[in-house]
């Protein structure tokens, strides 16, 4: 947006846009229509759907494409599962956490052995969050709290209030300590960018650039194993756009179609990092092969993957999803800790919620 | 040259315009950098005037007479970011004119002759000099809620057991007043010890050959001759106290947490302004104004009811 | 007399004992966290996640490296954009404070008590009161994402302003104005060169407060540069607050706060006596 501020050579060509601000730049003269650069229909037939219909402007253009299809899974410490569950195979496992009831019972149950269930409070955010059926915001502008994001509030008050959690904030020293040898959390939501992205690195107990080798061994390294969880969901992802004035468009093309369009280089960033390609038939593929996750105890995730992957569906976003996401959870956090005396309501957050989100995006309102 | 010569007796008056002169610097770039400014942020308090997120143009500015002072009362926190800001401001303050008037006491008394001062206030001082917004990220980074943070290591080594500071909202506002405390109390040692030397020691002299007790001596003397110089403390720090942002902006990362205890004034209009929420910064901007001016008088008359403020001008 | 010496020296060396114990705590304690930077910033992020350590780490170096290399945080740029944005506001700030000053000390006219009471008032309004009019200004202007929005204002600088003025109260008596005029100088150039060297203790400290000022000046710049190249460090620190935290390397991140203080703690404690001097000087504080 601050283009104009910068002389032609150093003015940026591509960018990179996440989920939740994604739509705040697809109706936006910035970024370019990806047909514009040379991408066809027929190069982009193997993305998958969503990641095409959340980036189309009203005017119908493409705006952003994206190697990345980011289904939802919930990530669980084997060891753990054997412990308290007496096994650690991702379908037992999911036996007993395939719907919320079964969840919150199984959440007593880690809770009795002295482990937590999840390590805080925006765990699991995502699953009810990306689940909602109704957007943030309506067409009058008003802000609106869906059901399923009630639900998280009620369900994460519950886990702190019984101690299922370590109240620990997403991304927050405490939070990342959870995922390492010395964690005593159960499981964390994550999608596919998470195994690689954050998981990995917070389980080993040598760092790589300590010289600690990724093998079984190295703190958490193969203790893990993923299943569905109780709802199916995505969270997150990532789109390249292409700015509008750019002066390399071949350039360009050539990156995007290399990365989001080619199946050979879909498989290997996939069995390179674990990560989910947007990429149908290499996902397929490699589901159905004999694909294993060294870091995942030898699981086969893609399988799981590439099932709920087939569901994702992203048409309830809207531009104000960043910092409203951030706001909402940022204000319940202070309902749910124990130690914010004052805010002792739903209604007093929501009060500071409202404050804040209409602080951040003044042409929006609250509900009547 | 001809100056010296013909205007010997009109010699002032000739000169005077070179103060003019001299003047323009500083009048043109107060009248372009701040007097205009503040006059469009008042004007602009009265619009309505912002930049709505999905569109890229911005929305008015639409005269709206009123109503952005009335969001800003009936749908903000206006008045709990002020009082935050107070609290987090006469935390760190009484602890500070306290320690600052003992070490100044100390370090001027030639009785108590201490030693090796030069070392003591060089260190005392040094804080004042840190980027606040630095100083906020190392405690910040300190104050790590994991077990094995920083400080966390550190009670666990001496037996305590963690705590979660920074998620607290006296732990925050603790915090807070420390930084600001360690920031500011070595410079208003300095100031009060300045003030203190350039007292008339035969006065104490006098007293003391009277019999007066060094605590009768130091409230009843000293403290009365220094007041031009405490009320300057006061006021300069109620105004920066008021202004307070890097730390607590830093040290939450802009949120104010936990539950808005840590959001002053000026953050609130930060946010605003970084959300391109143009009318109602300005309805802050006035309020800040306002409640600025208000406070500086009332300390200023307040404390001021004699002839000492004639000298505040001369000391200050 | 001489048991009422002795009950005193007896009472006074308690006292002077207790001061000490009470000078050194506070001393420390203001050290204290600095001690636990350094330290930190010479262990790797993997040790620093462990727990503390009063023994310091191997990993300065690679931290140092790690960050210069940061492409997110450029701190090399920052450190160099803060000193060319500091240089030039203390220039700024203490030669037209000075100019004024000097205006008001020198020149009789018409207004000179109103100037000199209007200053003073300004002193009490705190500048960011009008940080909305000033980035209106400065978009109009053409200047944002620019260093003169940050420069050019430090001439009007009302606190150094106040300064210079008690300083040649004390040490600039118009005599020696009178001998340069009746020696043919001109106005501007008995400023220049004969009232200028004079100011120079003047000068000198409040260059080194209007330096250290605008190096941690955060809010206004804050709002006016927007690129990366052109960011100062108290920017890029906020910047790195603002990032997940799980995603940063921690020896980085106390190498990035020890850069940012460092150029102004070696000044300071080159120069610590002479400053201190300083604040007592004017008893003002910057």
């Amino acid at each position: 947006m601050n283009q104009e501020y910068i002389d032609a050579d150093e003015k940026i060509d591509i960018f990179l846009v996440e989920a939740d601000y994604a739509l705040k730049y697809v109706n936006r003269g910035v970024s370019a229509d990806v047909k514009d650069l040379g991408l066809t229909d027929d190069d982009m037939s193997q993305m998958y759907e969503y990641t095409k219909e959340v980036m189309t402007s009203t005017d119908g253009k493409i705006k952003g494409v994206s190697w990345q299809a980011t289904p939802g899974l919930f990530a669980y410490r084997r060891d753990i599962a054997k412990e308290v569950l007496g096994t650690d195979e991702p379908d037992k496992v999911q036996e007993v956490i395939s719907d919320w009831t079964k969840f919150d019972e199984t959440a007593a149950k880690m809770k009795d052995k002295g482990y937590f269930m999840l390590a805080g409070y925006d765990d699991s955010y995502r699953t009810f969050s990306n689940n909602v059926s109704s957007k943030w915001v309506d067409d009058s502008n008003a802000i609106v709290i869906d059901d399923a994001i009630k639900q998280w509030v009620d369900q994460t008050k519950t886990y702190t209030d019984k101690g299922y959690n370590n109240k620990a904030s997403l991304w927050s020293d405490e939070w990342a300590k959870e995922q390492s040898p010395e964690g005593k959390t159960f499981g964390f939501f994550y999608s596919t960018w998470g195994i690689d992205f954050t998981l990995l690195g917070n389980s080993l107990a040598t760092a790589e650039e300590d010289g600690g080798k990724l093998e079984k061994g190295n703190g958490l390294y193969g203790e893990w194993a993923v299943t569905y969880g109780p709802q199916s969901y995505f969270w997150g992802g990532t789109w390249i756009c292409a700015y509008s004035q750019t002066d390399n468009k071949e350039v360009i093309a050539k990156l995007m179609k290399r990365l989001t369009c080619d199946g050979e280089t879909a498989k290997k960033i996939t069995e390179g990092t674990q990560d989910f390609t947007n990429n149908v038939a290499a996902m397929e593929e490699l589901a159905n092969s004999d694909f294993q996750s060294a870091f995942l105890g030898g699981q086969n995730h893609l399988k799981l993957f590439a099932e709920v992957a087939k569901n994702i569906k992203m048409d309830k976003t809207t531009a104000y999803d960043q910092g409203l996401n951030e706001s909402f959870q940022g204000a319940m956090k202070d309902y749910f800790n124990p130690d914010s005396k004052d805010v002792d309501t739903y209604e007093k957050a929501l009060e500071n919620f409202y404050e804040k989100a209409l602080a951040k995006y003044p042409d929006l309102k609250k509900p009547a | 040259m001809a100056f010296g010569k013909a205007k010997r007796k009109s010699k002032m008056v000739s000169y005077a315009k070179w103060g003019y002169i001299f003047l323009i610097p500083f009048v043109a770039a107060f009248i372009v950098f701040q007097l205009y400014p503040l006059f469009t942020t008042f004007y602009y308090s009265f619009f309505e005037y912002f930049k709505p997120q999905v569109s890229d143009t911005f929305v008015g500015p639409n005269f709206v007479g009123l109503e952005n002072y009335k969001t800003l009362f009936t749908n903000s926190k206006i008045l709990v970011y002020l009082k935050n800001t107070v609290i987090m401001w006469i935390l760190g303050f009484i602890p500070q004119i306290i320690i600052s008037l003992l070490f100044a006491y100390w370090f001027t008394n030639n009785r108590l002759n201490l030693k090796r001062t030069g070392i003591f206030k060089s260190i005392i001082y040094m804080p004042n000099l840190i980027m606040a917004s630095a100083f906020a990220m190392l405690m910040f980074s300190l104050f790590s809620n994991s077990d094995t943070g920083p400080i966390n290591s550190i009670l666990t080594m001496m037996g305590f057991s963690p705590i979660r500071a920074l998620d607290t909202v006296g732990g925050t506002w603790g915090v807070v007043a420390l930084m600001n405390f360690m920031m500011w109390f070595g410079n208003t040692t300095i100031l009060l010890m300045a003030a203190m030397m350039g007292l008339n020691y035969s006065l104490i002299e006098a007293a003391e050959i009277d019999g007066a007790s060094q605590l009768q001596i130091f409230f009843k003397i000293t403290l009365p001759l220094i007041k031009p110089v405490l009320i300057y403390v006061l006021i300069t720090s109620l105004i920066g106290g008021l202004q307070m942002f890097d730390v607590p902006q830093i040290l939450t990362n802009g949120k104010g947490s936990p539950n808005n205890s840590a959001m002053t004034v000026i953050m609130y209009l930060n946010l605003n302004l970084t959300s391109r929420n143009y009318g109602v910064a300005g309805a802050i901007s006035v309020f800040m104004f306002v409640i600025c001016s208000v406070f500086s008088l009332i300390v200023y008359y307040f404390f001021s009811r004699n002839s000492a403020s004639s000298s505040l001008r001369k000391k200050v | 007399m001489k048991g009422h010496l002795v009950k005193e020296s007896m009472s006074l060396k308690l006292w002077r004992a207790v001061s000490y114990i009470v000078l050194i705590f506070f001393s420390l304690l203001c050290l204290f966290f600095f001690f636990m930077l350094i330290i930190n910033s010479t262990r790797s992020h993997y040790q620093i996640q462990q727990g503390f350590d009063f023994l310091p780490g191997s990993n300065f170096i690679s931290n140092f490296k790690k960050v210069l290399s940061e492409d997110q945080f450029p701190i090399g740029t920052g450190l160099l954009n803060s000193l060319i944005v500091s240089g030039f506001t203390s220039v700024l700030a203490i030669y037209f404070s000075a100019m004024t000053a000097y205006a008001i000390h020198v020149y009789n006219f018409k207004g000179k008590k109103f100037m000199f009471n209007f200053i003073l008032l300004i002193m009490t309004v705190p500048t960011q009161v009008s940080a909305l009019g000033f980035v209106d200004l400065v978009n109009k202007m053409g200047m944002r994402n620019t260093f003169y929005p940050l420069i050019i204002p430090a001439i009007a600088s009302p606190v150094v302003f106040f300064f210079m003025k008690q300083y040649m109260d004390s040490s600039l008596p118009l005599e020696i104005i009178e001998a340069a005029r009746i020696d043919g100088s001109g106005e501007f150039r008995t400023f220049n060169q004969i009232v200028m060297p004079i100011m120079k203790p003047a000068l000198a400290v409040q260059a080194i407060f209007t330096f250290v000022g605008a190096w941690n000046n955060y809010f206004l710049p804050s709002l006016i540069i927007q690129t990366k190249d052109k960011k100062t460090v108290p920017i890029l620190i906020a910047n790195l607050r603002s990032k997940d935290w799980a995603s940063l390397d921690v020896g980085e991140v106390y190498m990035m706060i020890t850069l940012a203080i460092l150029p102004v703690m070696i000044v300071y404690f080159s120069l610590s006596k002479f400053i201190i001097a300083g604040v007592a000087l004017g008893g003002v504080k910057e």
